[in-house]
């Protein structure tokens, strides 16, 4: 809230409210009870000039508690439907409770980057160790799920892990805030409370959309990869990837994305990878499709175009593209969909859905100016396939 | 999972500012009436004045309100319903009913009622927005 401008305003009418009655006075319309008004009025103002700050932390504390004990109902909410989708699907013998209170503490420590050569396989090997870890942790959790499920509920259980966090953080804050009284320290995250509420809301949203198995935002990649290998004979690639061969406009096009309908973003940098070298490197071009953030102001849904490899999250695997496309010299085009974070992680928007034919004719077009016929090129749908088959 | 779901801590104001807010309403209150004191004694100038400080005090802490109110309103969390569209791609029969679990793009379902020998499928899974977003002229 702008309390600053807005205790601004006060004091200024408050000043001029002073002035008045001390005119009205000498005017001659002289009361004593307005003279006990203006002495109240004056010590309402010297209150605002001495401990207007203070006030002003004491609102923002508020507010911040007010964020707070919604992240917590979100957090908890989280928590109860988690618990709920490994019971319903799961079946568990046991309450798995104590189990998800365990998993929701989890960390993972990046590795050390004060020598940074090599540390992408370091972080690589981390990043699997903990995929495995939190899969078979989920597999006793809900011991009767298939592994589509398993992927689901692992997901659900990650988005529940992110509130958990959240809530976490901004607890910190707050109390550290109390704590200290320091105006600096509150306003830190009070600054950046109204994106760190969005971002819970579309984990809270994330989190059901885990659970039912519905496609999200992120899975615009993957739904377009999807449009483009439907009906055509399938082939497993390393790390839960899957991939056919299509043509389109006369080229030879492989098409690869994560293994739907289970929650999961596959390892398309060791796919595309394997697919190179399988080639050995006889590719034309590489065109990756993925959902991007967009800006305020920006619409959903909309399509743009540029070079690069169109890859999120921790870099590994955009590390493992660009190394092979440089060592075969291969040039790599990039078409994206735009969305907020909001977008991005919870049930897929109708704008984003109805965008992937824009997207299919400007991979066309890009194949159509970019290669020649009788090439062969990868079309990578980057994003979490959940919800969505192929 | 379509229902709005509310908590009951956030639907409080901050009761330091609802505090502030009432003292300004007070003194707005105040003026006005020394506004009307002063007009009866005939100091036009004076009245007037009183009057627009206490009027602007008085919007000043009525639209706070307002606003704390709308924020207030503002912490839900929204489930729009989710939908699925099922074709028939040999006769382009085209069916929207509401998600149901176990729902994947390209899953096969039931046979067509037209065509028995074609099998039906997903082909779209989407929430539709209604709340159109603010656009803003720039
Ligand atoms: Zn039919």
């Amino acid at each position: 809230m702008s309390l600053i401008p807005g205790s601004g305003a006060i004091t200024r009418i408050l000043s001029l409210a002073i002035a008045l009655p001390v005119s009205t006075n000498q005017l001659g319309g002289s009361s004593d009870w307005t003279t006990y008004l203006s002495l109240i009025s004056y010590l309402f103002f010297i209150v605002l000039i001495f401990y207007g700050q203070r006030i002003q932390m004491y609102v923002m504390i508020r507010e911040v508690e007010n964020s707070l004990h919604k992240l917590k109902y979100i957090k908890e909410e989280g928590r109860k439907n988690a618990i709920d989708a490994i019971k319903e699907i799961g079946k568990p013998t046991t309450d798995p409770s104590a189990r998800v209170d365990r998993y929701l503490e989890y960390f993972t420590i990046s590795p050390q980057n004060m020598d940074p050569a090599g540390i992408v396989y370091k972080l690589d090997h981390i990043l699997d160790v903990r995929d495995t870890r939190l899969k078979d942790e989920v597999k006793l959790m809900a011991p009767s799920s298939d592994e589509v499920q398993v992927n689901n509920l692992e997901n659900t259980l990650e988005a529940a892990m992110a509130l958990n966090f959240i809530y976490k953080v901004v607890r910190h804050y707050y109390i550290q805030g109390k704590k200290t009284l320091s105006l600096y320290v509150i306003m830190q995250i009070q600054m950046i409370l109204p994106m760190i509420m969005k971002e819970a809301e579309a984990y809270a949203s994330a989190l059901k959309a885990f659970a039912y198995g519905q496609p999200i935002g992120d899975g615009a990649g993957a739904l377009v990869a999807a449009k483009l290998m439907h009906g055509y004979e399938l082939r497993k690639l390393p790390k839960d990837c899957v991939m056919a061969t299509v043509q389109i406009e006369g080229r030879t096009a492989i098409i690869i994305k994560a293994e739907g309908p289970g929650g999961n973003v596959g390892k398309p940098g060791d796919a595309v990878e394997a697919v190179i070298e399988e080639n050995e490197g006889k590719i034309a071009n590489v065109i990756m499709i993925d959902a991007g953030l967009k800006l305020e102001g920006e619409l959903v849904g909309e399509v743009a175009e540029g070079i690069g490899a169109a890859i999120g999250g921790p870099g590994v695997d955009q590390y493992k593209i660009e190394e092979k496309l440089t060592k075969y010299h291969i040039p790599i085009n990039a078409v994206i969909i735009k969305e907020d974070i909001g977008d991005a992680v919870s049930p897929m928007r109708k704008e984003i859905n109805d965008s992937v034919d824009k997207v299919i004719e400007r991979v066309k077009a890009v194949i159509l100016e970019r290669t020649k016929e009788g090439d062969k090129i990868i079309i990578v749908g980057v994003g979490n396939s959940i919800g969505v088959g192929q | 999972m379509a229902q709005n779901q509310t908590s009951p801590a956030t639907k409080r104001i901050s009761t330091y500012l609802m505090m502030i807010v009432l003292i300004v309403i007070a003194l707005s209150i105040v003026s006005l009436i020394l506004a009307a004191n002063a007009y009866l004694i005939g100091d036009g100038l004076t009245a007037g004045f009183l009057a627009i400080i206490g009027l602007i005090a008085m919007t000043m802490s009525i639209f706070t309100l307002y606003q704390s109110r709308r924020q207030a309103v503002q912490m839900k969390i929204e489930m729009p319903k989710v939908m699925t569209t099922i074709e028939c791609k040999k006769c382009g029969s085209k069916t929207v009913r509401e998600y149901q679990r176990g729902d994947y793009v390209y899953k096969e379902l039931d046979a067509c009622p037209k065509c028995p020998d074609t099998k039906q499928i997903i082909t779209a899974i989407y929430k539709e927005v209604k709340e159109k977003e603010k656009t803003y002229n720039v």
